[in-house]
């Protein structure tokens, strides 16, 4: 049984045993979800030792076959979901304390692991729309599991536009099969031609994606749909699966469609990603709750992300650009393991306080002492303060774009980092007050130490350790 | 001249469902234009699948069940949160 196989069918098959097991849902879901972690973790002992993985299904190769393969982009992100999805599962299993909301949990939780791993792992065109589809509705369907009306119908909303999305990455997929009969990404990327048909496949595609990556000015469902969901389910939401759609949107720019990207092209998403990153932040700031502001910063942060494409460019391949791609994808699994802690941590103020109002949250600091510090820590990752992962990554980005001559993308991302700063130590600045300190650091383990443990990775973890990352990319350690 | 016809008309289906999905705010025309698009698409994947080939390339049509079956889950889900939002607004 090959790594890249079980990656896939261990959640699927998790899923359909707590399905038919409703009343063990839980003891399933968590034992799945530690053999999901594992095979992850194999698939990436696996590209570290021999670099890019393939494996044919069912023995039949492409055109006509469909492939699963790794490499170390995907084996990143494949990383990224299996430590989030399994922190976040951890306290699911505290956050929901009902028989019923355990079993309707958990089935759908590894479905969209499923969908995610799937994804990551694809090698065709159609098997991405499929675990694109798969994705989008197991997400919309997790997100209005509180079922209070604005939970519903901000996750309808949701999933109406993922469904739009699709859709028009579909039609994209379409003209592709018309034009090189094949959606084997490899064969695809080999033969593409700067002529109409693909760069209307390419800008379709990017359409549908940008929908779902909540790309500016493309965001207007995540706020309320992220905000609304069950606070594991809004940290999977916003570290994962609006990743997967821009993990997506940077494999067709800076791979298959490489050749074709023109600088007014790359140029535009880097606009957009500039709008994101400005009207996210300042959104981020102006909001009243906690998860809002999460939300919103999510927006600015897939904006952040953008702003590497202008800048891979036309960057023949060598050191350079792999230390760029090497850069964009540390800021990525920072950003999403920030933004996983700092929504779980969220989630356990919303529940010790009743509400998650800024205003209100005085005093937070000393009847939490240790999801205080996961807000605090989680916020230094998304300001990108030394020395968590988003630094390095903003540090070779401002490097690339001063080499490059395009110094304004520096001043986009300096005012990014100004007003996350400022929306971080707002909510800080509310969580202490004058109460007696407690002698209790952790006043429940099993749902503030996942939080911390993630948010403690984005920080400390990849930025100091981010050399495995490289090798893992097979990029040279500057 | 046949393919192209077919072609031509799944292009409009998907205009003509695209359209419908960004105007009518209801739930229920939403999803019939939403399924308006997915037909269009499906038509010009099973257009291009006969494209002078005896026997017709089969992948398509795969493609196209594969969608079916993607499109009658998705508007599946969507009705079933929609009556459950009908009912929670009744309760108020």
């Amino acid at each position: 049984m090959s790594s890249l196989a079980l990656a896939v069918t261990l959640p699927l098959l998790g899923a359909l045993l707590a399905t038919l097991w409703p009343g063990r849902a839980q003891p399933l879901g968590l034992a799945a979800s530690l053999l999901t972690a594992l095979a992850s973790a194999w698939v990436i002992a696996e590209v570290w030792q021999a670099g890019a993985l393939r494996l044919e299904l069912g023995g039949w190769s492409a055109p006509l076959g469909i492939a699963l393969v790794a490499d170390g982009f995907s084996a990143a992100f494949l990383g990224l979901s299996a430590l989030v999805a399994l922190g976040s599962g951890l306290y699911a299993s505290t956050y929901f304390s009902t028989r019923e909301m355990q079993a309707r949990f958990w089935p759908l939780w590894l479905l969209l692991w499923a969908a995610l791993n799937a994804l990551f792992l694809a090698g065709d065109f159609f098997n991405l729309y499929v675990t694109l589809e798969l994705l989008g509705l197991t997400a919309a369907a997790l997100g209005a599991l509180g079922a209070t009306p604005e939970a519903l119908r901000a996750n309808l909303r949701y999933l109406l536009i993922g469904l739009l999305g699709s859709l028009t990455y579909l039609l994209g997929v379409t003209l592709i099969y018309i034009a090189h009969g094949t959606l084997d990404l490899a064969l695809v990327g080999a033969a593409i031609t700067a002529g109409p048909v693909d760069a209307t496949a390419l800008a379709l595609m990017t359409l549908g994606l940008a929908l779902k990556a909540a790309l500016f000015p493309l965001h207007g469902w995540l706020a309320p749909a992220h905000a609304n969901a069950p606070a594991p389910v809004s940290a999977a939401l916003s570290a994962l699966v609006v990743k997967a759609a821009f993990y997506l949107i940077a494999r067709l720019w800076l791979d298959v469609f490489a050749p074709l990207i023109t600088p007014w092209a790359a140029s535009l998403m880097g606009l957009l990603g500039a709008g994101a990153v400005l009207w996210g932040s300042w959104r981020a700031l102006r909001a009243e709750q906690l998860k809002v502001l999460a939300a919103y910063s999510t927006v600015a942060q897939i904006g952040a992300l953008c702003l590497f494409l202008p800048l891979l460019q036309g960057l023949p391949a060598g050191a350079a650009r792999e230390q760029l791609v090497a850069a964009l994808v540390l800021m990525a699994l920072t950003h999403g393991l920030a933004k996983s802690g700092l929504f779980l941590a969220a989630g356990l103020v919303q529940r010790a306080a009743g509400h998650d109002r800024i205003a209100e949250l005085g005093g937070t600091a000393q009847r939490l002492p240790a999801t205080t510090f996961t807000l605090g820590l989680a916020g230094a990752a998304l300001i990108g303060l030394p020395p968590s992962g988003a630094f390095i990554g903003k540090w070779l980005l401002i490097e690339a774009a001063l080499e490059r001559g395009q110094w304004w993308w520096v001043v986009v991302l300096a005012l990014g980092t100004l007003l996350s700063a400022a929306y971080v130590f707002r909510v800080l600045s509310r969580a202490f007050n004058q109460d007696p300190t407690p002698g209790r650091f952790v006043s429940e383990a099993r749902t503030e130490l996942p939080a911390l443990l993630l948010a403690l990775l984005a920080t400390a973890g990849l930025g100091l350790a981010s050399a495995p990352l490289w090798r893992l990319l097979g990029v040279a350690p500057s | 001249m046949t393919p192209l016809l077919y072609a031509g008309a799944g292009i409009a289906l998907f205009s003509l469902g695209l359209w419908g999905f960004l105007v009518q705010a209801a739930l229920l025309r939403k999803l019939i234009a939403f399924n308006i698009m997915g037909s269009g698409v499906f038509h010009l994947l099973i257009a291009i699948a006969e494209r002078g080939e005896q026997p017709p390339d089969p992948v398509p049509h795969a493609l196209v069940l594969t969608g079916i079956v993607v499109a009658v889950s998705a508007t599946a889900l969507a009705l079933a949160m929609g009556r459950q939002l009908g009912e929670e607004q009744e309760h108020e």
